[in-house]
């Protein structure tokens, strides 16, 4: 039995108008519409549309959350296999929409999902962790190369079969890093691109070094003598036994701990989760870690205006970046609400 | 210097009365071994010998190290040189090997820091020693409240007595060997061989950062050292023992330094791609000021030897990149090409950045694949040592441990499955 | 993290690896004694010690108070 596949399209490639019909409400339609005929051609029966979604470009784009919502009920009783939106092309609205309900759908019914885009189509930078893009050329002239390679993309991931590296399937770089076996170890694989850096020879490198983004600094605190100080580690500290099981390595969650009339750290009320260090000195005196005694000097002497009643922690060790900005995030949203001034962050 | 390693292929494993080798049949007496073992003061009563076979339904946990079983039959020196024996310098003569054969440390020391090994089954595919006729130290301490410094020392000297005691015993068998010859040229000579290839070495980081996380050279607490040249048979002989509780899939065991596959590969590569001149130790501190230090001495002895290239091995994750990172830009600020070997902590879902720390001089980088990637391990019939803790290890959550025995964890569980001394074959590419 | 927070409220990283806090990019940085115990010191009494961790926390606590355009590692 064929793999069932709802495809997702525009105004446009529906047929229904440009520019001006482009707050087409979400719709679905059983079978195939426009450019679905030629991925029914490309699947060779290995896959069937079952349905196609259309819906305008600046609708989708005024109304994600709602548009997304109604396309996700619409598509949820054909049962499908998998997603495929698009191609985009370089246009931007659509290639974001496309993005978008991959992402949503991905989310959703964890299907594989697949779209198809020119690399400077906004979507791309903004859903290409979250779905297959194949790179596609910047106009519908590309719509006869675009198709087969989504279509046979598509194959490959409902048949379970391993993906390749982005040059060799002819997508866009999604930034996922996928661990595989090689042929040879890698002490022997680093020697061999050793030798080829030392001889001037082309060679590839297995990770290419990360840029890390940057902020603009906050300006600073004029009065600190009303400011309210909050105190944030990376360095695991928490209540003696951890009781919210923080991982000591790669951590999934972080603490909210009240030390309302605390004013020191203690072996006996606080401890480390942290796994990547020695903890002894943490153990025998969170203080060192997590400053409470000193805070709290410096506020009954009027140094700062007060230490903010709570303490977060979390464990910085193995744990991914993308949480650790998921906690920086909901952190600082509690802070900002609480009427935090500014906040003292320590790392282990 | 010559070295030769005197291998006698181990195939099996039994408990008997007499411990040595007698047709690719390592006999242990349990009692014996068992009674060395408990001479320690601080190991407990409490102690066992096991054996795991590869194939078997065995999971061990929480493995603490690995050693191979090795025993100077000729030569200065012997084996683990200033830990369970003399400080005398080491790599020369001939050493007898039990190809094949591991010694494996366990107990819960620091907890989170020991790992899986698993002897069937897909976790096996991702370690070494799944291999290897593993003979398991389980080790308890004799006061269940003694300090963990303490423990880790005496399940490491045991590890490591075991290990030489299980090797002299075959001895005798030495006849039936596989003799393997190396040789390492003084530097003198080595500079003015090959003067057609480009001069390179090899730097190795040592895990240092405290006084769970490190690392024994002769002896010596590696954190206190400069960094400092070393013969790589000398690294054969056991010159450098681990004694580190970190996460089990990037602490380099004694047994991958005693096998350090770059420096095997390097050596086999000697004199046709490059003149392999030296091997530079350097360790991984906890101040910036110590990092700062052993990097740039690091690099200062590779430029004072004149080298053209350098490949560079990390251990451990997080903050050591800044180590791995700062030896690579002051080593290319010298003209000193680099490559490097490190692992990855991209997120279970592979989407975050892999390294903490990174500078463009690192252009030539090989991973040994991702640590944070979750693998499911089914339920085994026999486990070695405590279940549990996969629940506390690095790279497990508290539920990681099903009712039936499987367990879900990262691969940052598994022993030596990201090793940075790239001992396995795995890897990653980006999606 | 640090930069979460640092899009909303000022924030001050106090951390022994300066060279990994540049890298990831947090602005105001206290560099800080060792991994284990970035505000303390075994090796020192527990008067000794508290009045190190007094003067590493004024330090940030002045970083918080000094405008800065750039990333800058206070070390006094």
């Amino acid at each position: 039995m064929a793999f069932r596949v709802v495809h997702y399209i525009n105004q446009f490639y529906a047929g229904i108008g440009g520019e001006e019909k482009a707050d087409y409400m979400p719709e679905i339609r059983e079978g195939v519409v426009g450019p679905g005929m030629a991925f029914k051609g490309a699947f060779k029966g290995g896959a069937e549309i079952v349905a196609t979604v259309i819906c305008g470009d600046s609708y989708f784009a005024s109304n994600m959350d709602e548009a997304t919502a109604k396309i996700l009920d619409m598509i949820r009783e054909y049962k499908p296999d998998a997603f495929i939106a698009g191609p985009a092309f370089n246009a931007g609205r659509y290639g974001t929409a496309c993005g978008a309900m991959c992402a949503a759908v991905s989310k959703e019914f964890n299907i594989p999902v697949i779209s198809g885009m020119y690399p400077e189509n906004p979507g791309v930078e903004m859903y290409k962790k979250y779905a297959w893009i194949i790179e596609t050329p910047d106009s519908a002239a590309g719509m006869r190369k675009a198709v087969p390679a989504m279509a046979k993309l598509a194959l490959k991931l409902l048949k379970g079969e391993a993906i390749g590296k982005p040059s060799d399937e002819g997508y866009i770089e999604r930034g996922i890093r996928k661990n595989m076996f090689y042929e040879k170890l890698a002490a022997e694989r680093c020697v061999d691109m050793f030798v080829a850096k030392l001889k001037g020879e082309a060679f590839e490198t297995e990770y290419k070094m990360p840029v890390f983004d940057r902020v603009d600094p906050q300006p600073a605190v004029k009065d600190m003598k009303h400011a309210v100080i909050a105190l944030v580690t990376s360095g695991g500290i928490c209540p003696k036994g951890n009781p919210d099981h923080i991982e000591a390595s790669s951590a999934s969650k972080f603490g909210e701990y009240d030390i309302t009339g605390v004013n020191d750290l203690t072996s006996e009320t606080h401890c480390t989760a942290h796994g990547g260090y020695d903890a002894t000195y943490a153990d025998q005196n969170a203080d060192r870690v997590l400053p409470v005694d000193v805070m709290r000097d410096l506020e009954r002497e009027g140094v700062i205006g007060k230490l903010h009643n709570k303490f977060y922690a979390t464990v910085g060790n193995g744990t991914s970046v993308a949480n650790a900005k998921k906690f920086g995030a909901e952190i600082v949203k509690r802070l900002v609400a609480d009427g935090v001034t500014a906040v003292i962050l320590t790392s282990t | 210097m010559k070295l030769e390693l005197h291998r006698l292929s181990i195939k099996s494993l039994k408990f008997g009365d007499n411990t040595g080798f007698k047709d690719g049949t390592l006999t242990v007496n349990k009692a014996e071994l068992l009674e060395m073992i408990s001479e320690d003061p601080l190991l407990g009563k409490n102690i066992d010998v096991d054996i795991a076979m590869p194939g078997e339904k065995t999971r061990i946990i929480p493995v603490k190290d690995v050693i191979e079983p090795r025993w100077k039959i000729e030569g200065s020196g012997q084996v683990f040189p200033g830990m369970v024996s003399d400080v005398e310098t080491v790599g020369e003569g001939k050493t007898l090997v039990l190809s094949g054969c591991a010694v494996l440390t366990a107990g819960k020391i620091v907890r989170f820091q020991e790992g899986i090994i698993d002897m069937s089954g897909p976790g096996a595919d991702y370690t070494p020693y799944s291999k290897t006729c593993n003979v398991v130290l389980v080790l308890e301490p004799s006061d269940p409240n003694m300090d963990k410094h303490d423990y880790e020392k005496a399940c490491r000297i045991a590890g490591l007595k075991a290990a030489a005691y299980l090797a002299k015993s075959c001895a005798e068998a030495d006849s039936e060997s596989e003799i393997e010859t190396y040789e390492y040229a003084d530097i003198k000579t080595g500079m003015n061989s090959l003067p057609e290839l480009p001069k390179v070495g090899y730097l190795y980081m040592l895990q240092t950062q405290g006084l769970l996380h490190d690392t024994y050279l002769y002896g010596v607490d590696v954190k206190r050292i400069l960094p400092t040249i070393i013969s790589p048979l000398e690294v054969m002989d056991g010159a450098i023992v681990s004694g580190n509780c970190v996460s089990a899939c990037d602490k380099n065991s004694t047994y991958s330094h005693q096998n350090n596959p770059v420096i095997a590969d390097m050596l086999k590569r000697h004199g046709k791609d490059f003149n392999f001149v030296a091997c530079i130790v350097t360790n991984e501190n906890v101040t910036l000021a110590d990092k700062r230090r052993s990097s740039s001495y690091a690099t200062k002895l590779a430029h004072m030897l004149g080298l053209d290239g350098i490949v560079i091995t990390e251990e451990g994750f997080g903050n050591p990149d800044a180590d791995l990172i700062m030896n690579c830009w002051k080593a290319e600020r010298y003209g000193i090409k680099t490559a490097l070997l490190t692992d990855e902590y991209a997120g279970q879902d592979g989407a975050s950045q892999s390294l903490a720390d990174s500078c463009p001089e690192g252009n030539a980088c090989v991973t040994a694949g991702n640590a944070n990637e979750v693998i499911h391990l089914p339920a085994m019939e026999k486990v070695i040592g405590y279940a549990e803790e996969a629940n506390v290890i690095a790279g497990g959550w508290n539920g990681s441990l099903s009712e039936d025995g499987s367990i879900t964890v990262e691969l940052q569980a598994i022993t030596g499955s990201t090793s940075e001394l790239g001992y396995t074959k795995l890897g990653a590419y980006t999606l | 993290m640090v930069k979460e927070i640092e899009r909303e409220l000022p924030v001050v990283h106090m951390c022994t690896i300066v060279p990994i806090s540049q890298t990831v990019g947090a602005n105001r940085i206290i560099p800080t004694i060792a991994i284990p115990h970035p505000l303390g010191d075994p090796s020192k009494t527990p008067e000794e010690e508290k009045a190190l961790r007094r003067k590493l926390v004024e330090r940030a606590l002045k970083a918080l108070q000094t405008e800065i355009t750039e990333q800058t590692v206070f070390t006094e």
